[in-house]
């Protein structure tokens, strides 16, 4: 496992958050997301939700002009490069890479400092199992259903060890049986790693079952 | 953010050193001596007579106004041809296959398609074969001036084919910018013609981002050299072959005049500019005009037939050409008024061969190393400019289309003058600069609108999963973009391959190119050879071409979200 400066072991900690564009104030937030837990944030489109995470994970637009400080555990994210955050990120499509077979998406997520391909393989084709998708690893990932994409992108995310999840509306292209099923799959393993999650949606159904904190943005 | 690729920082000023450097410095040098400095001649005084003596020479004004109308004749019918077929047949399987001939098209080089127009339309060419002796009862060639006319229509048609797959590509890398299926349905729903339609809601936008590569096409076509020397008129030529011909001049008196000559060719160009942007502003009021009365133009199916046509002759002009080439390189005896030869041979490729595999060997390698440079380049200027989200305004753009715009003798002239100045005339390390300052605008056209057009949600998951900015590169983008890399690589290659002016000047006849060979045999009129010099010509790029479509569909033949 990864080790970190850890200097406490509260979670993501959003400390005077503040997101503005030519002066107006997007964003403003104090949050602490413990392990495991969420942190709803909702609004209509265009209120400024999604710059939340894209100010998490350190691809902000220079258009916009950020303060504040992101710590997780302890460490500070706020001058860190995308790369050096570790903020696992899910997006409304699941964005396999579509020059790399299914179990190569994984492998390619697993952290530099494991070693050995055998090895880097064998955890893949684990985390391949654990989406019950253990025969698909040579898959062209154009070929899988939604929902196996769906499962896919998660596990990808999760091989990455990564400190937060970011979640950007990844449930709102799926049909209603799927929707319901891949979100407890998501929050599931969230959970289960425990992982603070930042969960942006519109959906008033997908922040109840969500559970956790819930933040407003834009007008009610 | 700090971590980006590191080599990126560099690439945006090297690259605008590589491409407005030798602009620079070739204007310096064309314009010194055309003033009269240049110490090795022994001219270190300032002087206008050379401007003078230019303003003397009989028909200066005839060829330089023959320039101006090559220049606008060949835009104006090319355009409206492309402008004409989109309009009418937008989302047709007719188009969907015009488009899937384009890059076949454009890879053919200048030279080859006017050597293939020569070879189809001369008195003793395919046409005329044809039609002999059933229709026209000749059995000796008719004595007609078709070829070096000197109205230059043979040189006109000879661009024309050629500027068309050209100006058709950059309209299609324009039309998904606009919302153009919604737009022509809007316009029919309306009540106008296709042509309407097109004309009044679709073709401003569109106009508005290939002006540039409009502008190009009216330069190039100006100051067009080899094409020039092939269907080119004779008496007098056009004024960039009259500019050769004093540079190349035994006596090198003469040199100051070609550099004079080079400045007025600037002006030519200038002015067939300013009468282009007049052209636009009128073809502005008449399309207003238009649109004000209110008429639908519904009954549009003679202007577009005449579109079609011209388009799709175009093509089979250019092909055909080709097939004549490639059939006369195998001939053996070929008497006219006969379709085809009486016997076929290996014996031109045979001579020719031994002759040919140092100049392919230069080309080949210019070629190569030029594309590579250039793509490199683009990769880390695109690289840099998705780091920091700087540098897709217009400016750059026309910095980058700039050594397009600008007439390559007038700088070419000069950077020939620098290179000898500087001991390096005839060296590949110059001759690869001379080409890469038309390859890499090309090469960068080329890459940067599917570069731009790249989910960028790939790069940020990657950059979640803890990948480096160059990890990312390398692993993510390179591969997702592979396709268009590899076009973007054929088509910097075939410009190389195409490039006869530059190889010329700066290989100064010791370094010579496929191109430059077959130009040459342009004046001796030997179809056999010419036959195999500008196949060949054509062979390389098509092979690069080939490639760039056949290698990515090989490699990821199992992806499915790679197709195209």
């Amino acid at each position: 496992m990864r080790v970190d400066h850890v200097t406490d072991n509260q979670g993501l900690v959003l400390d005077g958050v503040r997101i503005s564009l030519d002066g107006r104030v997007l964003v403003a937030l104090d949050a602490q997301v413990g392990r495991g837990e969420t942190l709803t944030v909702m609004g209509p489109s265009g209120s400024g939700k999604s710059t939340l995470l894209a100010y998490l994970g350190g691809f902000l637009d220079p258009v916009f002009s950020a303060s504040g400080r992101v710590k997780v555990d302890g460490v500070d994210l706020t001058a860190l490069p995308a790369e050096q955050r570790h903020a696992g990120i899910l997006f409304q499509d699941p964005l396999l890479f579509p020059h790399l077979s299914v179990i190569d998406n994984i492998a390619i997520a697993i952290p530099e400092d494991v070693r050995g391909r055998k090895h880097r393989r064998s955890l893949a084709q684990a985390a391949l199992e654990d989406a019950d998708l253990a025969d698909f690893g040579d898959r062209d990932p154009d070929t899988l259903s939604g929902g196996q994409k769906a499962r896919v992108a998660l596990q990808r995310v999760l091989v990455s060890h990564p400190r937060i999840l970011l979640l950007d509306e990844p449930f709102s292209k799926l049909d209603a049986d799927l929707r319901e099923q891949t979100r407890q799959l998501v929050f599931d393993r969230a959970r289960r790693a425990g992982l603070p999650v930042v969960f942006v949606t519109h959906d008033a159904e997908d922040a109840r079952a969500a559970g956790g904190a819930l933040h407003r943005v834009g007008q009610p | 953010m700090t971590g980006g690729v590191r080599l990126a920082r560099l690439a945006p000023p090297l690259t605008l050193a590589i491409l407005l450097g030798p602009l620079a410095f070739g204007l310096a040098g064309t314009a010194l001596p055309a003033l009269g400095y240049l110490p090795d001649l022994g001219g270190s005084d300032f002087t206008t007579q050379h401007f003078t003596e230019l303003a003397e020479v009989p028909g200066i004004w005839r060829s330089s106004l023959l320039s101006i109308v090559i220049g606008l004749v060949t835009t104006l019918v090319s355009l409206g041809a492309v402008a004409g077929f989109v309009a009418s047949d937008l989302g047709t399987s007719g188009f969907a296959r015009m488009r899937r001939m384009i890059s076949p098209l454009l890879s053919v080089p200048h030279a080859a398609a006017a050597f293939g127009l020569a070879f189809l339309i001369a008195p003793s060419g395919m046409i005329m074969r044809l039609v002999s002796p059933w229709l026209t009862g000749l059995d000796r060639p008719p004595d007609l001036l078709i070829i070096n006319d000197p109205l230059a229509l043979s040189m006109m048609a000879g661009l024309i084919v050629k500027e068309i797959p050209f100006l058709f590509l950059v309209t299609l890398a324009a039309l998904p910018q606009t919302r153009h299926i919604e737009t022509m349905r809007l316009g029919r729903s309306l009540g106008y013609g296709r042509v309407a339609s097109f004309t009044f809601l679709l073709w401003p936008p569109v106009y508005r981002q290939i002006r540039l590569a409009v502008f190009a096409v009216v330069a190039y076509a100006t100051s067009v050299v080899d094409v020039a020397l092939i269907l080119g008129p004779h008496l007098p030529p056009t004024l960039p072959v009259r500019l050769i011909d004093w540079m190349n001049d035994p006596d090198l008196e003469a040199r100051f005049l070609a550099s004079a000559g080079a400045i007025l060719q600037l002006g030519v160009t200038l002015v067939a500019l300013i009468a282009w942007v007049g052209l636009e502003r009128a073809g502005g009021a008449l399309a207003g005009l238009m649109r004000h009365n209110g008429r639908r133009w519904r009954r549009d199916m003679a202007l577009r037939a005449l579109a079609r046509t011209v388009m799709g002759g175009s093509a089979a002009i250019v092909f055909g050409g080709i097939a004549v080439l490639a059939l006369w390189s195998v001939s053996g005896l070929w008497q006219f008024p006969d379709a085809l030869p009486s016997s076929f041979t290996w014996k031109s490729w045979m001579q020719a061969l031994p002759r040919m595999s140092g100049p392919l060997g230069t080309t080949f390698s210019v070629a190569l190393v030029s594309t590579l440079i250039a793509l490199t380049l683009t990769i880390l200027c695109l690289e840099r400019e998705y780091e920091t989200g700087r540098g897709r305004g217009g400016g750059a753009l026309l910095l980058i289309y700039l050594p397009l715009i600008v007439p390559q003798i007038s700088f070419m002239f000069g950077l020939q003058v620098l290179s000898i100045w500087l001991g390096i005339d005839a060296s590949f390390p110059a001759l690869v600069l001379a080409h890469l300052v038309f390859v890499l605008p090309y090469v960068f056209l080329s890459l940067s609108d599917p570069w731009r057009a790249h989910d960028r949600r790939h790069d940020l998951i990657a950059a979640g999963l803890g990948m480096s900015r160059t990890r990312t590169l390398v692993r993510i983008r390179l591969p997702m973009l592979s396709r268009a890399i590899l076009t973007a690589a054929a088509v910097g290659f075939s410009v190389s391959v195409g490039q006869y002016l530059p190889t010329v000047l700066i290989g100064a006849g010791r370094l010579t190119t496929v191109t430059t060979e077959a130009v040459a045999l342009a004046a001796g009129g030997n179809r056999r050879v010419i036959g195999v010099y500008a196949f060949m010509q054509t062979l390389l790029p098509f092979l690069a071409f080939a490639i760039a479509i056949g290698l990515p569909g090989l490699v990821f033949r199992n992806r499915r979200g790679l197709r195209v």
